[in-house]
């Protein structure tokens, strides 16, 4: 077997943030256009982590822990923002939400 | 040993994630990403970064996760009908998928040639280190983080809460 290199890390966070950006995309429900974008933000850790193995630079790490922190933030916001919604409009599809169309 | 272990974890993620995409019941989607997230942990402990690891389970497969698990109970959210796709997503869609990661691939074969890799796993990534880092070195973006989340933690209250 091949050794394994930072490109198979790189292809791995590419599949995972292709994979979440077809679920931002293509997907109605807004909770798991939400789960979608966390997915995203995961890809971006890996290739900050491997980076930061293969620099052998620890700072890598802390940036991944920093994205960590933006993550949660974003998954508190975003789920108050879709429960809010939810108690407005009855609904959670993406198609429906259409409050600030022109 | 390090390959086969590397290329299942890496494999259950990108399964997981499919079945995320796969799924119609949004907690069957919120189940795999636990999936994800625990092979993703594996992986970063493979990269020597025991911490991160850890973190990553506490703080996504714990705390984020359980969060979104919670709301889609609340929501008491059903299946999602499928909607009908435009003409152009339909046929052009696969294609223009498959150019974007061809050119990606052949960026990353660009930037990385074949003599310049390094084997991983004789860092260590020492949790110590770790704080020293960020309470010397990234200090202010920690403390602006705090910040961050502290606001975040109040904008989600505000959101949430019932209107008198």
């Amino acid at each position: 077997m091949p050794p394994v290199t930072p490109v198979h890390y790189l292809f791995l966070s590419m599949a995972l943030f292709t994979i979440g950006v077809i679920g931002v995309l293509t997907r109605r429900n807004v909770i798991i256009i939400l789960i979608s974008i966390e997915l995203i933000f995961n890809a971006v850790n890996i290739n900050l982590v491997a980076f930061s193995s293969q620099f052998a630079s620890i700072s890598g790490q802390t940036f991944a822990i920093f994205v960590i922190v933006a993550a949660a933030a974003e998954a508190a916001v975003g789920l108050g923002i879709i429960i809010a919604l939810f108690r407005n409009k009855e609904t959670v599809n993406a198609d429906e939400i259409d409050l600030m169309k022109w | 040993m390090y390959q086969a272990l590397f290329f299942l974890f890496a494999a259950s993620a990108v399964g997981f994630a499919i079945n995320l995409l796969i799924q119609r019941h949004p907690i069957h989607s919120a189940l795999s990403l636990i999936g994800v997230m625990g092979s993703l942990a594996s992986l970063y402990l493979m990269l020597g970064a025991e911490f991160l690891a850890v973190v990553q389970v506490i703080v996504y497969a714990g705390a984020v996760m359980v969060l979104f698990v919670f709301v889609i109970m609340l929501l008491n959210a059903d299946k999602e009908e499928p909607s009908d796709r435009s003409k152009m997503a339909k046929y052009l869609g696969l294609p223009l998928l498959f150019l974007l990661l061809a050119m990606i691939t052949v960026v990353i074969y660009r930037q990385f040639p074949e003599d310049a890799m390094v084997q991983f796993g004789d860092f260590p990534g020492q949790t110590a280190a770790i704080g020293r880092l960020l309470f010397r070195d990234f200090l202010l973006p920690f403390e602006v983080i705090s910040i961050l989340i502290l606001i975040a933690i109040i904008g989600a209250i505000v959101l949430a809460k019932k209107e008198p």
